[in-house]
């Protein structure tokens, strides 16, 4: 339930807008909100699209251009769709020393696409990401922003199979979260 | 599970709290949490930063600086408003401290920002964590939400004349946005690239104001200076190396883990006591003693007290207390390939020896590894990443070429072995770079 009343012209939910308007008077400069409203705009879109940005450009006062510049510069800002899960396996040092290589290859194997593919039901994305700050808990991935640690290919397939039940009853109910 | 790692050398002094419950404020406040605060109001600008000089807190990002005397660089008199800023853009391959903190005791960061505004009289302050870090945002957002309605936040904070105002930033994946300046870029709505200094932060910083920038460790740490004493703080270090310190123990261990221990805790203890020694009965071949950036010791070389001046005086780094440990099994031409990878990886692309240097070091040790390597090029390596060190804005260009070169020093025959189209004597093969996007 969404507790904000519509806004017009916006491509947001009623929340995210009225999250957004606020995020805006939090700065001594409006440009701040930008990385975080282009994060929290992917989280609910999906990616960062042409609307978004038009959208951030138009909020914050700078041009497309501007905003595009910064998509750029930053590797969880994406301008394509990802899967509705998308796997981010380590495979920085800490990982490749306890098995990360592996688990990336055992996803590509499992899921039938390699790296930075999409499933072709749109289920799960895949990518090899950079150190997520884990390293003690070797070898670990991110679904979404879920941390998964201590994984081996039995547990990663555990994982995997979970999201791909969570998918099913998200459908059958007609979407969900 | 990310959770603290404990051992009877453990001092849980920064982790006082974890795992009690302290993201609840009232609990927090049991705890005796914002006494120290209460007490920063009452002692003013110089007497706090005397403490902070005293209790010889060196920042726990990486480059070790006495947090004190950073913060006397602040003027008193400014044209522009000051700033606090926290780094908890965590992102040093083999770190993964600053997580712990912010998961457990949120409120000893917002302590810790009150303390630093008090000192240097700046009326707001950042939070800034990386993206892939959401879970902990909301729970700094919340935390820092419920400050502001025990008016420890907000307007004329715990009831005095002082107004303190702090926001949480998020990033959005960028190892070169934890570099100080290039995190006030990313902080003002632009591409995370670091600025020319001279000005230093504390004269010019975010919004041009004078800005303290200090890692989320350290910030966390400053309310217990305050709770135990400066002096009985320093004590728990060694000399010119205050307090302790939340070690972030990974790779071919026993027990891997994060584990607070006092500074100047001997390495070689810290691997095979703390850390259980090396699974599986196998032989220990290197030591990464503070993250990706710091160059490798060798067995002989880990019977050394890990604080920053030991480790220094060792040819390496204290860092940002990523300890990560390589058995007889791992390919050092491997190690160096994937550390290189990822400082190519996260170059900003600002400066030519950092952009260049890491692309070709990159693609020589790609070649290098499978075989294709030349004699020559193994000097070309070294020569490559000597002529990186000190000539770029900021220090990813010293980060890829220290651990480059320190790979290439003790571990020279390791690299020959691939030669000669041999390839990995380790049989590890590296997968085919996939194509850009």
């Amino acid at each position: 339930m969404s507790t904000h009343p519509a806004q017009p012209g916006t491509i947001f939910s009623p929340d995210l807008a009225a999250r957004f308007d606020r995020l805006v008077t939090l700065y001594p400069v409006k440009r701040s909100a930008l990385v975080p409203m282009l994060l929290y705009a992917q989280d609910e879109i999906g990616y960062v699209s042409d609307a978004v940005v038009a959208e951030a450009a138009a909020r914050l006062g700078i041009t497309e251009l501007d905003v595009r510049n910064v998509v750029s510069y930053y590797s969880l800002l994406r301008t394509k769709p990802a899967g509705k899960y998308h796997v981010q396996v380590c495979t920085n040092i800490s990982c490749m020393l306890r098995g990360g290589n592996e688990i990336l290859e055992h996803c590509k194997k499992k899921l039938g696409i390699p790296n930075k593919g999409v499933t072709p039901d749109g289920v799960f994305s895949l990518e090899e990401v950079e150190c997520i700050g884990a390293c003690s808990w070797a070898p670990a991935a991110q679904v979404n922003y879920a941390f998964h640690e201590n994984l081996t290919p039995e547990s990663m397939d555990q994982v995997l199979a979970d999201y791909r039940a969570k998918a099913q009853n998200g459908s059958q109910k007609g979407g969900g979260k | 599970m990310a959770t603290l790692a404990t051992h009877p050398d453990c001092v849980p002094l920064v982790s006082y709290r974890f795992g009690k419950g302290a993201t609840n404020i009232d609990k927090y406040i049991e705890l005796q949490g914002y006494e120290s605060a209460r007490k920063a109001l009452e002692l003013g600008p110089d007497a706090i930063i005397a403490e902070m000089k005293t209790s010889n807190l060196r920042g726990r990002g990486g480059a070790g600086f006495p947090t004190g005397l950073k913060w006397s660089f602040v003027p008193r008199q400014a044209p522009k408003p000051k700033y606090v800023l926290v780094n908890g853009d965590e992102s040093e391959p083999g770190t993964c401290k600053d997580r712990l903190i912010f998961e457990y005791d949120p409120h000893a960061v917002i302590e810790g920002v009150i303390i630093a505004a008090l000192a240097i009289q700046a009326k707001m302050g950042f939070i800034y964590l990386r993206g892939e870090y959401r879970y902990l945002i909301e729970i700094m957002e919340k935390a820092v939400a419920d400050a502001y309605a025990k008016g420890f936040l907000g307007k004329k904070i715990f009831g005095s004349d002082f107004d303190l105002d702090v926001v949480v930033q998020t990033g959005a994946g960028a190892y070169e946005v934890g570099e100080e300046s290039a995190l006030m870029e990313s902080l003002e709505g632009k591409r995370g690239i670091p600025r020319i200094r001279p000005p230093f932060p504390a004269v010019v910083g975010l919004y041009g104001g004078p800005t303290i920038i200090n890692n989320a460790e350290t910030i966390a740490t400053v309310p217990h200076i305050f709770r135990i004493g400066a002096g009985e703080y320093a004590k728990l270090g060694t000399e010119r190396n205050g307090g302790t310190r939340l070690f972030c123990l990974s790779g071919h261990l026993e027990r891997p883990g994060v584990y607070e221990l006092p500074m100047g805790y001997n390495l070689k203890k810290m691997i095979y006591e703390v850390g259980g020694g090396i699974p599986n009965g196998k032989k220990l071949k290197a030591v990464v003693p503070g993250g990706s950036s710091t160059p490798v010791l060798l067995p002989e070389e880990i019977d050394i007290g890990m604080d920053f001046d030991q480790v220094g005086k060792a040819g390496s780094m204290l860092g940002s207390g990523g300890v990560v440990v390589l058995d007889e099994t791992a390919c050092m031409v491997e190690f160096a390939l994937r550390t290189m990878k990822f400082y190519q990886h996260e170059s900003c692309g600002w400066c030519i020896p950092c952009r260049e240097g890491t692309d070709w070091l990159k693609k020589s040790l790609t070649r290098l590894h499978a075989g294709g390597g030349a004699d020559k090029d193994i000097d070309n390596i070294r020569y490559l990443a000597e002529n990186m060190l000190g000539r770029t804005f900021c220090p990813l260009g010293d980060a890829a070429a220290m651990p480059t070169i320190a790979f290439v020093k003790k571990f020279r025959k390791e690299f020959e072995d691939h030669l000669e189209g041999r390839g990995c004597p380790y049989h590890r093969t590296a997968e085919p770079e996939p194509a850009l996007v």
